[in-house]
């Protein structure tokens, strides 16, 4: 599955890599390498991580790296995943779950509901789970049934939990780092059909990037467009066509973490256009959108010129994958629902 | 291409050592210095008192719904006394007596039934975790710890504890997956009390022990009467030396009886009969363990009557420091991340405000007059 020509582990088979353009999956895989080389207390646990390197390839060459005590295949078991990494945090290590797909994350939900994200105040900070949980996450890669969703309003409605969605390379790296490092749990979505879309580049130091803060990934005065993960390129997409075709300038902007979330961003960008539209593939109904818009509501109501338009998936189960694209937004639907908002 | 049968590896073993009456077999007695079982006798007494104690301050409104444990004191008891100090205790949360043992304070009891997290914090060198509602979501914690242990390889190792209830959920099944794949020290132990609140252990499970579950994993299984403190001891030391000696771990179901309600919110009489709990009365653990020590001469009318005397007064203590103590709503914003975020900061300032500050003027609206 790797990308022509580009093996995954290249850049972690020299100890000072020599970084420069990278897909999603590598940048990740180099934040892990990178992180579990510092660590030793840092371990990768999940189905097919080790000597199969993961089915998307993000843990490649780690376990041949670091060894099967510290890249560990488990059994088929996602409760146990997280359940056991519960009990090894305890112990003081830094365990990060990968769940194979975002859509098998639920038999592992009541260990994350029930006790990752209630330990620190169960015992007033006695015991602490700081695991990261990544997951493939997001349609868009024509899968089978339960390889498609997109459940970060799920995880971000929990206290407790920080819920993380990269929407490139460069931001994966930093911010996968930001979440190892963090004493608190974090759920680390990884937009599947951003896997290896397209190629960045990757600087050679690890940075880190602060979880809640989102950035502007497009400057604009007219109209502010706000997503996050792979819809992100549909709305910079959308932002380029309604530039060249419309004559609207539009601002995106990029959340990347979802709990918490970046209100000051949003209000500030909020205020300098007064039209709003909120771009997500998730269901609409209590999506990430509808706690962004109430966030405007409370905090800038009297800027508002317009009302504020959701494009995200349908309330539906994501379709499979022969017509999954009507379901997921795209620039086109942006675009639409822009230039009537710009027109109201 | 014949048919024949695969000769498994694996049995299951039925031991006790005190009978029904508290008569004791001598060749399975176990070496517990007398200094020793004075303290586990006292333990195993506090336990139930403290036990009738909080039914009573449950009754007066004084604590929350309270489960208690009366007639299971052994098992959590006899675990606890053969685990080191540095070693890891997760329980379910029917195990008061192994707490007391371990170290926590008799209030630390009551906040947790009295509906405060002061109750879910163990003593700073107590290495337990608190009590686990998820029904043996814990199981699974146990091994991640007691994987842990084995990892830092410092000589540690981890006990747990669940229900004939608990077998039936697959957190239970995929913990011991885990810890027999991994050969984690870990001793996993069944309280089989019969009863999962309403439901008999039959019709839990189609299985004629559940020590037997042991098998499906790669490992012996061992039924123990849980009643009986001396056979939970000798039990437990052995699986607590495999589990140190990096033979893996250990599955114990101790076969005992909840004698009370499942909690205060519960009425057994609904779904059980007084014939079948009678015959667990006289089989109790404080009965056998009280005759075994009279026995010996380590125990005498005289010597319980000042033991109870002391723990009447201790818990009094105990419940005054509990009933004093003052609890902090602004702390339910301290915990949930290492830095409170800012919106965190505001909530807590909108409760601040809830709280403290006075309500606006009311401003009637003028009637309108037509």
């Amino acid at each position: 599955m790797s990308v022509a020509g580009i093996e995954p582990r290249s850049a972690m088979s020299s100890p000072e890599p020599t970084v420069s353009q990278m897909t999603m999956v590598q940048a990740l895989n180099l934040a892990l390498a990178e992180a579990m080389r510092e660590d030793p207390d840092i371990l990768v646990m999940g189905e097919d991580v080790g000597v199969d390197g993961g089915v998307f390839r993000v843990t490649d060459g780690l376990y041949q790296e670091f060894g099967e005590q510290r890249v560990i295949d488990t059994p088929l078991a996602e409760a146990a995943i997280v359940g056991t990494a519960i009990g090894l945090c305890f112990r003081g290590f830094r365990p990060i779950c990968e769940m194979q797909f975002d859509g098998f994350s639920f038999p592992a939900f009541h260990h994350i509901e029930g006790h990752v994200r209630r330990f620190r105040n169960r015992t007033r900070g006695r015991y602490t789970c700081p695991l990261v949980i990544r997951m493939p996450y997001g349609g868009g890669i024509r899968a089978i049934e339960h390889h498609s969703e997109a459940p970060e309003a799920t995880y971000a409605h929990l206290a407790g939990l920080k819920v993380v969605i990269a929407s490139g390379p460069r931001n994966a790296r930093a911010l996968l780092r930001e979440a190892i490092l963090s004493p608190d749990p974090v759920i680390f979505f990884e937009p599947k059909a951003l896997y290896r879309a397209f190629r960045e580049e990757v600087p050679t130091q690890p940075e880190t990037m602060p979880i809640g803060k989102g950035v502007v990934a497009r400057s604009g005065g007219d109209l502010t467009i706000i997503s996050y993960g792979a819809t992100l390129r549909a709305a910079l997409e959308a932002a380029e066509e309604l530039y060249d075709e419309y004559g609207i300038d539009a601002e995106v902007l990029d959340l990347l973490s979802v709990a918490p979330l970046d209100v000051e961003l949003i209000n500030a960008s909020v205020r300098k256009t007064g039209r709003v539209l909120v771009a997500h593939e998730a269901p609409r109904h209590c999506g990430v959108g509808a706690e962004v818009i109430a966030r405007i509501v409370e905090e800038s109501l009297l800027y508002l010129e317009a009302p504020i338009r959701r494009v995200t998936g349908f309330d539906t189960i994501i379709p499979y994958f022969v017509t999954e694209k009507a379901y997921l937004p795209d620039a086109a639907r942006i675009v639409r629902a822009a230039v009537e908002t710009v027109g109201f | 291409m014949p048919r024949e049968t695969i000769d498994l590896p694996c049995r299951v073993e039925w031991l006790s050592v005190l009978d029904a009456e508290g008569n004791l077999d001598r060749e399975l007695e176990p070496d517990i210095p007398d200094a020793d079982l004075k303290k586990l006798y006292r333990y195993m007494l506090l336990a139930r008192m403290f036990d009738e104690r909080c039914l009573l301050l449950q009754r007066q409104g004084r604590i929350g719904t309270f489960a208690p444990c009366r007639g299971q004191e052994a098992t959590p008891l006899g675990v606890a006394y053969v685990l080191e100090p540095e070693d890891w205790f997760v329980p379910s949360y029917r195990e008061v007596p192994a707490h007391l043992y371990r170290g926590w304070p008799l209030e630390k009891i009551l906040f947790w039934w009295g509906g405060s997290e002061q109750g879910a914090s163990p003593p700073e060198d107590v290495n337990d975790l608190p009590p686990c509602v998820p029904i043996a979501s814990q199981c699974q914690h146990a091994t991640g710890v007691a994987w842990g242990c084995k990892l830092r390889n410092d000589n540690t190792i981890c006990a747990c504890f669940v229900g004939d209830g608990g077998t039936s959920q697959g957190d239970f099944h995929e913990a011991m997956n885990f810890a027999t794949v991994y050969q984690v020290p870990l001793v996993m132990v069944i309280q089989n009390n019969h009863w999962a609140i309403s439901l008999p252990r039959h019709k839990q499970t189609a299985s004629q022990t559940l020590a037997q579950k042991a098998l499906a994993y790669g490992i012996d299984g061992l039924q123990v009467d849980g009643n009986d403190i001396l056979a939970v001891i000798v039990a437990m030391r052995q699986a607590a030396e495999k589990a140190r000696t990096g033979g893996g771990p250990s599955l114990i179901e101790a076969i005992t009886y909840r004698l009370a309600m499942h909690t205060t919110a519960d009425d057994p009489r609904k779904y059980r009969s007084e014939e079948e709990v009678k015959p667990w009365e006289a089989r109790e653990p404080l009965v056998r363990f009280r005759k075994y020590m009279i026995d010996k001469g380590l125990l005498d009318d005289e010597a319980e009557a000042a033991l109870r005397a002391e723990i009447d007064a201790e818990i009094d203590a105990a419940i005054e420091r509990y009933e004093n103590t003052r609890h902090d709503p602004f702390d339910m914003f301290k915990y949930m991340y290492a830095e409170p975020t800012p919106d965190l900061q505001r909530q807590a300032e909108e409760l601040r405000i809830a709280l403290e500050q006075p309500m606006p003027k009311p401003q009637r609206r003028e009637k309108e007059v037509v």
